[in-house]
């Protein structure tokens, strides 16, 4: 914390890009996971996307699929993969947020502060 | 209604803007009296180019602000179209370096979908059975398109993005005029 080259911008661009990488390629392991299970626990149902079915309850909300996930449903696992692939952004701006903090960049840190809160409300409570 | 309309105007903007974009233009040009939010901003730049860093400045911010706004609206309302005038904003408006204008759209899009996505969830409309094999085929693409980007030539990225615009105009219009917005 205290080495300041540590928060150069080139430093944190680099952490951030190691990150970014990381989350997409641990949610893509996921998803493939959940694509495997679903497709040897009902790749033999036919296909069927005539009529539009809602997901489920339990995989509307980030507490459900991560149950359903933990209970080894596939659909949930699949979810799962996804809702991190979506989080890897968020957690991205929160921590440029962070190191505009530590660099006291004043106009970045109200610009990632409202990007923060924009997607935290979207993700959390926002309704369509 | 609405929406429909809103889709057959950006279907028509968008097969304008690809007729324009066929013209070439200065990939670097450089301000001598820089925008005034850019300034403010700091958002002139460097990038990595075949041959060194490359300087580059950022024109017309307030402009490029309004239509990232319209390409949020458009990308929630039709599913397509964000990373289009992303693109078009940062290039035709902003006069970012064309790689700068695809990378900085790629990264966007991650949040604007991150931002629309938790509204889907909850809403039940994500079904993981056809998330699956969009997102890995996507993903896989993702990763071969970064390490292919390094070493495209500019003109070559362009004509492939205009005849993707062309598409996409089409596509707009198409569910615009047939109402499957």
């Amino acid at each position: 914390m205290s080495d300041p080259s540590r928060w150069s911008d080139h430093a944190v661009e680099q952490t951030i890009g190691r990150f970014l990488q990381f989350g997409v390629i641990l949610a893509a392991g996921v998803v493939l996971i959940g694509a495997t299970l679903l497709l040897v626990q009902h790749g033999r149902a036919p296909a069927s996307y005539a009529v539009y079915h809602s997901a489920p309850e339990q995989l509307r909300t980030i507490g459900g699929i991560v149950r359903g996930a933990l209970a080894l449903d596939s659909r949930a696992i699949v979810q799962l993969g996804l809702v991190l692939l979506v989080a890897t952004p968020v957690v991205r701006v929160a921590f440029m947020l962070i190191a505009f903090v530590v660099q006291r960049d004043t106009i970045y840190v109200a610009i990632s502060a409202v990007v923060l809160a924009l997607l935290l409300y979207g993700l959390l409570l926002g309704r369509a | 209604m609405r929406a429909r309309a809103l889709a057959v105007l950006f279907g028509a903007v968008l097969l304008f803007t690809a007729y324009r974009s066929t013209r070439p233009r200065e990939e670097h040009a450089l301000l001598t009296t820089p925008d005034k939010w850019s300034a403010r901003l700091r958002l002139d730049s460097t990038y990595p180019a075949a041959d060194g860093e490359q300087p580059y400045s950022v024109h017309n911010v307030p402009t490029g602000f309004s239509l990232m706004f319209i390409a949020g609206i458009l990308s929630a309302l039709l599913g397509i179209g964000s990373g289009i005038i992303k693109v078009l904003a940062m290039d035709q408006t902003m006069r970012l370096p064309f790689k700068v204008s695809t990378t900085t759209s790629n990264f966007m899009i991650g949040v604007t979908a991150a931002a629309g996505t938790g509204v889907f969830l909850r809403a039940g409309q994500i079904d993981p059975t056809l998330t699956f094999p969009v997102m890995l085929g996507v993903l896989a693409g993702a990763l071969l398109g970064a390490r292919i980007l390094a070493r495209t030539n500019t003109d070559r990225l362009r004509q492939i993005f205009t005849a993707i615009l062309v598409v996409s105009a089409l596509q707009m219009l198409y569910k615009g005029l047939r109402g499957s917005v």
